[in-house]
């Protein structure tokens, strides 16, 4: 299943393996740091889960399995790039520094971002697939204008890989020859659509027919993911051009908090993928190439709990909008319409805001 | 008359099973729809029964499922194609405008673009964003597009059916909040046409029209106007391209006085177009002029404050208010 051509760096066992192309350059902190960060993910998600069941969330969006293409992907890239992702880049959001509790307000349906995209440089979630990643093409070309050394990255799936949007954003960015780097994660599943349906050549060859480098990545494998990653964003912020990541990995999880994946696809095939554990092989070559300590690993459990236990108190703490904010940046100058409405609302009664 | 009691949901399942049992060329072509039944479950069972051949699991892209149906149509078959959310349209328009809409006439009528899409719309399920909108304005203005909407079992279970059997393109909007509800469905005969507007509920002083999600509101408004003095004719418009107006002017004959619900905001809405024909129509019979109660002009909100956004009771009850205040 999985071909030749996969960068691999360490096996699901966490033994190191020699790549003609890539090596690693990680030492000790950085590769701990890694794995500190898909343990706070995968703690972030189990809680998001929990709180979806109990109420406390309308939807949520698993990421277990995906955590190493998420981290890898998210740590390679610098301040300055910039990132388009889909509604599940949750491990992406925690790279560029986004507030756990701000990634959840679209989950908890009490807005439709959550987040200044400025600021974490890091775009607010796009729910209809594969329109971003031609947005991302068109911020690369606002890049090549500027004159800056900067990279843009496109987060999609699978799935969404057969979408117009995302092929003709191909076009584009090689055209352009613009500095994006296309992430896809192909975690086998579009909800029930298996990947044999999607495509019948390995994802990251159809980058060769658009006319740039496209790479499979064990998407498993987070130090493969970083370096596959950091080198095609180094190379597109001087002019390299676009490339095609696909991070061959699975969804452990439902789609979503309201799939039910037993009615598609078999339980023999989610145990297969649980053995290629992401955090469990980092893990494993912490423990037997640097010696790295039980206790330092119950260091970091205990501070995904702290932040599993402050996030579930920010989201309780996350109240019901006052529905007039519902007219606030419809527009960026005055409408008459949106006036009517608010005037209208104010009338109501159902807002705090008072009659002018 | 053998009736029998079911989901909407369950009623389109059971309408588009005996639709392909009818006629063989009948497909479905949508997102999940084969194993998963779609993420409605509307299509439960269909694969299994039908191969999947003709209920087929489409790879991840609206446009191609339209466009794709364009060509089954010239070859003689007739998709039902399932869009999963109404916000999921938009990859589609193109086909569906230039394509769908057109080629009929295009071909001097020797094509017959009898295809159904089939869109769970309007809001109240308390979903993220792009899974509760409502499009059907932009489909109603074009020419070439039939749009209609069913919000019961029973309507489910004809209306998908007829939809099937007709030879112009249909649009087929469903109130995806009202899938889960119950009532009747006979199973021998039609209620009625597929373009024909429904009085749900007889009354004297309001006519009040609306469609989808908005019906079961109209129908709680009436019970409460009741208690307040006020009686409310409630029609279900069923169609929205075209629309019935014989059958709603018949009603402001009477009443004298319009109120139309919708989720859509009122910018060059369906409601906008009930107000003006029948405004034409009926005008020296109204007593006030007509008012739409509707979504506001603002991307549809974040759930926890839909109901805020969506026409209420209370709105519904405003605009009666103030029809009925006019002349007074
Ligand atoms: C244009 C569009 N069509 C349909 C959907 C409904 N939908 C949401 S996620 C999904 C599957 C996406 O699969 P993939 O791209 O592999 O991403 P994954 O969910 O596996 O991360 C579908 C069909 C959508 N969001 N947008
Ligand atoms: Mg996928």
């Amino acid at each position: 299943m999985i071909g030749e051509e996969l960068v691999q760096l360490l096996t699901p066992e966490g033994e190191r393996i020699a790549n003609s192309e890539y090596e690693s350059t990680l030492g000790i902190d950085e590769i701990f740091g890694l794995y500190r960060d898909m343990v706070i993910i995968r703690r972030l998600c189990n809680e998001s889960t929990s709180l979806q069941r109990q109420g406390q969330l309308a939807l949520w969006a698993p990421v277990q399995g995906q955590e190493a293409a998420q981290i890898g992907a998210g740590r390679a890239l610098q301040p300055m790039d910039f990132t388009f992702p889909t509604y599940r880049e949750h491990g992406i959001a925690w790279c560029r520094g986004v507030p756990p509790k701000d990634m959840l307000r679209l989950f908890r349906a009490t807005s439709n971002g959550g987040w200044d995209p400025q600021k974490y440089r890091h775009s607010v979630p796009t729910v209809v697939l594969g329109n971003q990643a031609l947005n991302a093409v068109g911020y690369a070309m606002g890049i090549q204008r500027d004159g800056a050394e900067e990279a843009v990255m496109a987060f999609f799936g699978d799935g969404a890989s057969s979408q117009g949007d995302v092929l003709e954003s191909f076009v584009w960015a090689s055209s352009f020859n613009t500095p994006v780097v296309f992430f896809c994660q192909n975690n086998q599943w579009g909800i029930s659509t298996p990947m044999s349906i999607q495509s019948k050549i390995p994802l990251y060859h159809r980058a060769h027919g658009f006319g740039f480098p496209g790479i499979r990545v064990d998407g498993n494998d987070v130090l493969a993911v970083y370096e596959v990653t950091k080198r095609a964003l180094d190379s597109a912020r001087v002019g390299g051009g676009p490339t095609l990541i696909e991070a061959y990995t699975y969804r452990l999880g439902a789609h979503t908090t309201s799939d039910d994946p037993t009615r598609y696809r078999i339980d023999a095939e989610v145990e297969v993928w649980k053995h290629r554990d992401p955090i469990e092989r980092v893990k494993s070559l912490l423990v037997r190439e640097y010696h790295v300590k039980s206790a330092k690993f119950d260091e970091v459990i205990t501070e995904a709990d702290a932040m599993a236990l402050q996030l579930r108190e920010d989201v309780l703490a996350m109240d019901r909008p006052d529905p007039i904010t519902m007219f606030d940046h419809a527009y960026a100058a005055p409408h008459p319409l949106v006036e009517e409405g608010r005037r209208e609302m104010i009338e109501l009664g159902v807002s705090a805001a008072s009659p002018s | 008359m053998t009736t029998t009691n079911m989901t909407m949901a369950k009623a389109l399942n059971e309408g588009l099973r005996r639709a392909m049992e009818k006629n063989k060329k009948v497909l479905i072509m949508g997102e999940d729809v084969g194993k998963l039944g779609g993420v409605f479950r509307i299509t439960d069972g269909l694969q299994k029964d039908f191969g999947e051949d003709r209920v087929i699991d489409a790879p991840l892209a609206e446009s191609a499922i339209v466009g794709t149906a364009v060509g089954l149509a010239i070859r003689g078959y007739r998709t039902v194609c399932e869009i999963q959310f109404d916000g999921f349209v938009y990859p589609a328009f193109d086909q569906i405008v230039s394509q769908v809409a057109k080629l009929h006439k295009r071909s001097d009528g020797v094509y017959t673009m009898g295809l159904v899409i089939r869109i769970p719309f309007q809001g109240g399920i308390g979903a993220i964003e792009h899974h509760s909108e409502s499009p059907e304005a932009y489909f109603a203005q074009t020419a070439g597009l039939r749009v209609v909407s069913c919000s019961n079992p029973s309507d489910a279970y004809w209306m998908i059916q007829q939809s099937i059997e007709h030879d112009d393109p249909i649009i087929f909007c469903e109130a995806k909040s009202r899938y889960w509800e119950k009532g009747e469905v006979d199973l021998d005969n039609p209620p009625q046409g597929l373009f024909d507007a429904a009085v749900r509920r007889e009354g004297t002083d309001v006519t009040v029209i609306g469609y989808g999600s908005s019906v079961k509101t109209m129908l709680r408004a009436a019970d409460t106007a009741v208690a307040e003095g006020t009686s409310l004719e409630i029609i279900d418009a069923r169609s929205l391209a075209p629309l019935d107006l014989d059958t709603m002017a018949r009603s402001l004959e009477k009443t004298g006085r319009l109120v139309v619900v919708q989720e859509a905001p009122h910018m060059a809405s369906i409601g906008s177009e009930i107000v003006a024909e029948l405004s034409e129509r009926c005008f020296y019979s109204l007593r006030a002029p007509g008012l739409r109660v509707s979504g506001y002009h603002v991307p549809y909100p974040p759930s926890r404050i839909e109901e805020d956004y969506r026409p209420s009771v209370e709105r519904i009850l405003d605009a009666v208010d103030r029809v009925m205040g006019a002349e007074s």
